[in-house]
């Protein structure tokens, strides 16, 4: 497969800390509007390869292309964030003294520089967004909270909807339903479900519940490659991924 | 836009500060100069400039909290800006003496004629003029600022490195600034000044102008500032002061971001400084001290860390009783700002505005406010993570 | 220096005394100097010199001081000192007793410069032939320095007598000084002025350099002026080896008093993280406690006092570490995790005590004396090298294994690396982190003690000790690396090293502040210093 035709492409990343190799000449190509469910025993360089995506770290050797032509490895994280790449991290990060608002306001996407920021004003299409984005993820109440003191589901929702307002091209999701009720996991399902097509989504799980209720492609990363590919019922059946993995 | 600009930082804490300075700055005038001496109500010029003084750290410490209280960049170098604001009024000031020094030379100041130097270095230039060096009081701290920070952002030393390196800053300025070899006055630095702007410096009415003077650049910054903290950058500043990469996930440049507010603090130390050398009446290479930067950084923390109207507070509180201490008590003076530093780390970790807020919250009736202060702990938390 | 040179020569005029023989054909030419004003004096001086009898030192010598004076009486020259109103009279050869004369009876032998110079050059000629070989050895560098062709046949005689190989070639050196810039030079052959050039290049300091550059300005062969000059070429090449290693040294030197300062704050700020800003004014204790522990020898043990410095090490320690340990269970403790707060409040804490110290000891600076085994100098090749500063750099090195040791090695250290990696993992396995804390901080702070023991010997005992080098201190962490002792060492050497090489060229001024300026862009390109943590720990 040619790279022009992707939206991100890996090609032979390796990275290693004090000799520990978390990934090792890992290759992975998306495609546009596709979602991804990614799974791995812990150390398979899941995360890793997030932040080489990213730009959180720079990786020893390999090709990262974004739309086939944009060179990721050599630009910084808020470069690529601006190029259309939107992440969610394990562990939700908010902004705890803003505002459930003033979160999505931050990461709606508008300019970026700080002369723009600091003259702006919110305007209506903006502010129809925000609403829009409250609505789907069910803190339209809770607008005026401050993040900080929101429940750790209602965090992960924030942070989910904070990747919405950056309209991003590719959104990388990690471990999204941690933490969340059954009935949670299955919304959050939806709404991966229901982003795709328009953009593209890599998610991170372990929970097999949710990854099967996604219903995608899935990639088994091992000691930080590719172990296996499919869908998730050919892969459950790929016996070294039963060894590494799932388990007998 | 502009007027937008300054309206958002409004808010009721903003509308007091303010007040407070409009009152200082019609009742001072009229104490001083019409209030009768032997009226109880009668303010001596001794103590406008007194005033005058705390008014000038006070402008330091709110470009201070900007920095520290809102970006998270604990800066032990801030005098150095503030140093260099008054060198450039310094320098303006030695300028207008012109043939009144002690050697009578119309052109070189009294410290040139006596290294034997023969004229003016380049750097010197153009001083004589109030506008140019009221523009190079912003230039220069600001311009310092911007490239220390422009290598020290990108290059994401953050948290105590920083720190480290900014005393680092201020210790080699203080060590150039000594050397009679710069230009500046080495070890006596600038004073005798005679004029400012053809009005005797010593003059009553003069004094009183410039600590009108003074609360209009405080007033003006803190409007400055608020509008700053209140815009959608000042959001970004404090999303990123709790998790900066976070922020740079989701496509903000966060060191343009420190960047604009670090150098922007810079200036405001430099206009600090500049009107605090007419008022004390000189400018040497003390004010480098390393110490002083971080006596600034206590001011700053016993008013409430990210409060500006705290950090005005702070100054003023903490340097008045200075004043009282040196005076009365000097051997004590030390160990009660020791003893302040440990105890506001220690018990009081927001400050007094901090403790203000905690005791109106628990009174009945009064809605919590949604204050930045609420973020504190979580942003230390965070501070040390990445100390460490 | 001089006083054991006179001494030696008044044992060895009374060696000499006691050969009569010599002693009788002095005599006339001693009796000579009193007459014929200037130029007769100038006369009976040569004969002294060409006599080559070192028993003539002390008359030359009481001449050169005025104490040579002829008695009216009798027209003999007598050796007259003040005595009360009255002079004391004694022979100058035999040094016997004449009694006293007063002032009016006596003439003193006056000098002139030019009587002056030939003095010092006969005395040095004289003293050529003396038996003692450190009299000979010094005489022979002063007719080096002085150059006076007078010396010449003396020492050339001297040179053929002399036995002692390195006295010999300091008078071979003086000889070759003498002809290479004496009149004869001009005219001297080719090869006498390249052996005389050899000499000076093997004696290769700055001395010969002076010299045998007069020799390449001046008008001799172009031959000569060739060797003449690849001779300079070579000393100088020489001489900048030993200019380095002295830098070198220096640089050592102030390495070592970094590194001591430094090295505490490794551990405190390195291991634990924990910003100490009162460090410095632990290593102020430290140099406090070695103040009163040398003054507690000097009232009660005088003899012992070359111990004192033994005694004050664990003392500062002790002390020291006894501070820290208040410190980290009083305040510190609870700041763990917040850095910046911790370094406000250590700063509140260095101000209180450096005033507590300056209201007990007062303002003013305490004498803190050196033991006898750490004063005085020696010379290694073309180095100077202090045993006080010899000891400093022994003493960094040793602390500084005594530290490694101790952190890699027992159980403490393991501890401490174990509550550093994971604590609460360390608190499970049932250590007492809280203690470990404790017991860290007070050896970060011991050790500053003990820097404190080692910089009194060197810098001023002041309540402002500690501040000069607590910004340095933490330079140095920073540049070598915080959490590893060996970047500590490499950042103190590095940064000792730059900062002497620098300042010849800049000034000690000017040298700090661009090594301050180094360090400032050194930590931007690499903000975790010269010998960082990399991994997956580091990035969290």
């Amino acid at each position: 497969m040619s790279a022009d035709s992707t939206l991100l492409y890996l090609d032979g990343v390796s990275v290693s800390f004090d000799g520990f190799r978390a990934l090792n000449n890992l290759s992975l190509v998306m495609l546009p509007g596709e979602m991804r469910a990614i799974i791995g025993p812990n150390g398979a360089g899941k995360t890793t390869m997030m932040d080489v995506i990213t730009g959180k770290t720079r990786p020893d050797r390999g090709t990262i292309l974004f739309e086939g032509r944009t060179d990721l490895t050599r630009l910084r994280e808020a470069a690529i964030a601006n190029l259309g790449i939107g992440r969610k991290f394990q562990r939700p990060t908010v902004f705890e003294p803003h505002t459930v608002w003033d979160n999505l306001e931050l990461a709606l996407k508008a300019p970026r520089r700080p002369l723009k920021t600091l003259t702006y004003a919110i305007n209506g299409t903006d502010r129809d967004r925000i609403e829009e984005i409250l609505a789907i993820t069910r803190l339209s109440a809770l607008r005026d909270r401050q993040a900080g003191g929101l429940s750790h589901g209602q965090k992960q929702w924030l942070e989910i909807g904070m990747l919405l307002a950056q309209d991003p091209k590719l959104l990388l999701v990690d471990e999204p339903v941690a933490g969340m009720t059954d009935a949670e996991t299955e919304q959050t399902a939806e709404l991966l479900c229901s982003i795709a097509g328009r953009h593209s989504v890599i998610v991170v799980e372990h929970d097999m519940t949710f990854v099967r209720a996604l219903g995608v492609k899935v990639t088994v990363l091992a000691e930080g490659s590719v172990l296996a590919e499919g869908s998730l019922d050919s892969v459950s059946a790929n016996a070294q991924v039963i060894d590494t993995y799932l388990g007998r | 836009m502009l007027l937008r600009f300054f309206l958002m930082g409004l808010d009721r804490k903003a509308g007091i500060v303010l007040a407070i300075l409009a009152i200082l700055a019609v009742a001072v005038p009229v104490m001083t100069l019409w209030v009768p001496a032997d009226s109880p109500f009668h303010l001596s010029v001794f103590t406008v400039s007194l005033l005058g003084k705390y008014l000038c750290f006070a402008l330091l410490a709110l470009a201070l909290d900007l920095v520290w209280g809102y970006c998270g960049i604990l800066s032990l170098g801030h005098a150095a800006f503030f140093a260099i604001g008054g060198y450039a009024m310094g320098m303006y000031l030695m300028r207008q003496i012109g043939p009144r020094g002690v050697y009578g030379n119309p052109v070189l100041p009294d410290f040139m004629v006596f290294l034997n130097w023969k004229e003016l270095p380049w750097y010197w230039l153009g001083f004589d003029q109030f506008w140019f060096a009221a523009l190079m009081v912003l230039v220069v701290p600001g311009a310092l600022a911007f490239a220390f920070g422009w290598f020290a952002f990108r290059s994401r030393v953050t948290g105590v490195y920083l720190s480290i390196i900014t005393q680092a800053l201020t210790f080699a300025l203080l060590l150039a600034f000594f050397r009679n070899d710069m230009g500046f006055g080495g070890n006596n630095g600038l004073t005798d000044f005679k004029d400012i702007l053809g009005h005797d410096i010593q003059a009553d009415g003069t004094r009183v102008a410039l600590f009108v003077a003074t609360v209009a650049a405080l007033a003006f910054s803190y409007m400055i500032a608020s509008g700053v903290i209140a815009s959608k950058l000042g959001k970004v500043l404090v999303a990123l002061r709790d998790a900066e990469s976070r922020v740079r996930f989701i496509g903000y440049d966060t060191e343009s971001y420190k960047l604009f507010a670090w150098t922007l603090s810079a200036c405001m130390a430099g206009v600090a400084g500049a009107l605090y050398v007419p008022q004390v009446g000189i400018i040497n290479p003390s004010e480098f001290a390393p110490a002083s930067s971080i006596e600034a950084v206590i001011w700053v923390a016993v008013g409430g860390r990210g409060t500006l109207a705290g950090a005005i507070l702070g100054a003023v509180l903490v340097n008045m009783g200075k004043s009282y201490f040196t005076g009365a008590l000097p051997e004590l003076w030390l160990f009660a700002l020791g003893g302040l530093f440990v105890l506001v780390t220690l018990f009081l970790p927001k400050g007094l505005l901090g403790l203000w807020g905690q005791l109106a919250a628990k009174l009945p009736g009064r809605r919590k406010q949604p204050g930045l202060s609420e973020a504190r702990n979580s942003d230390a938390q965070a501070a040390g993570q990445k100390g460490m | 220096m001089r006083r054991a040179l006179r001494w030696l020569m008044a044992v060895c005029v009374v060696v000499a005394t006691s050969t009569a023989a010599f002693a009788a054909d002095l005599r006339p030419i001693v009796q000579s100097l009193g007459s014929g004003g200037y130029s007769g004096t100038e006369k009976a001086l040569e004969q002294l010199s060409e006599a080559g009898d070192p028993a003539a030192v002390p008359v030359i010598e009481a001449l050169q001081a005025g104490d040579l004076q002829v008695r009216k009486s009798d027209n003999a020259v007598v050796i007259a000192r003040k005595a009360g109103d009255a002079f004391a009279l004694t022979d100058p050869l035999s040094g016997a007793d004449l009694g006293q004369a007063a002032a009016a009876d006596l003439t003193r032998i006056r000098i002139n410069n030019s009587l002056r110079r030939a003095i010092s050059a006969t005395l040095g000629a004289l003293t050529l032939m003396s038996p003692d070989a450190g009299v000979r050895r010094s005489a022979a560098d002063a007719v080096f320095k002085s150059r006076d062709a007078n010396a010449l046949a003396t020492l050339e005689t001297a040179i053929a007598k002399e036995q002692d190989k390195g006295v010999r070639a300091a008078m071979e050196q003086a000889r070759a000084a003498v002809l290479l810039t004496g009149a004869a030079a001009a005219t001297m052959p080719d090869a006498d002025v390249q052996a005389a050039v050899d000499t000076l290049a093997a004696r290769g300091d700055r001395d010969a350099l002076v010299l045998l550059n007069m020799v390449a300005a001046s008008g001799a062969s172009e031959a000569t002026k060739k060797s003449a000059a690849s001779a300079i070429a070579t000393v100088e090449q020489k001489l900048a080896l030993w200019g380095a290693l002295q830098n070198l040294w220096y640089g050592l030197s102030l390495g070592s008093v970094l590194l001591l300062a430094a090295i505490g704050l490794a551990v405190t700020f390195g291991v634990m993280g924990v910003i100490n800003m009162a460090h410095g004014e632990m290593v102020m204790i430290g140099a406090y406690t070695t103040f009163l522990v040398q003054e507690f020898f000097r009232a009660h043990a005088p003899g012992l006092f070359d111990l004192s410095i033994l005694v004050a090490l664990p003392a500062a320690f002790i002390v020291s570490g006894g501070v820290g340990i208040i410190i980290e269970r009083s305040v510190i403790r609870w700041l763990y995790g917040r850095p910046l707060e911790t370094l406000l409040a250590t700063w509140g804490l260095s101000l209180a005590l450096q005033q507590a110290v300056r209201s007990i000891f007062g303002p003013t600076n305490r004498e803190v004396g050196a033991p006898s085994w750490m004063s005085g100098a020696f010379e290694l090749g073309g180095l100077t090298i202090t045993y006080g500063r010899l000891w400093i750099v022994v003493f960094a090195f040793a602390v500084f294994a005594a530290l490694l040791a101790a952190l890699k090695r027992t159980w403490f250290g393991l501890s401490i690396r174990a509550v550093t990696q994971n604590r609460p993992m360390a608190n499970a396995m049932g250590i007492r982190t809280a203690r470990v804390d404790a017991l860290t901080f007070g050896l970060g702070s011991g050790i500053a003690g003990l820097a404190g023991v080692a910089l009194s010997q060197i810098d001023n005992v002041s309540p402002n000790l500690g501040q000069g080098y607590i910004l340095d201190s933490f330079m140095v962490v920073v540049f070598g690396g915080v959490g590893n002792l060996w970047g500590t060492l490499v950042g103190a050497l590095t940064l000792g090293t730059m900062n002497k090489f620098l300042e010849p060229y800049a000034g000690a001024v000017l040298g700090k502040i661009l090594v301050l300026v180094f360090i400032i862009l050194f930590i931007q390109r690499r903000p975790r210093g010269l010998f960082a943590l990399k991994g997956r720990a580091v990035e969290a």
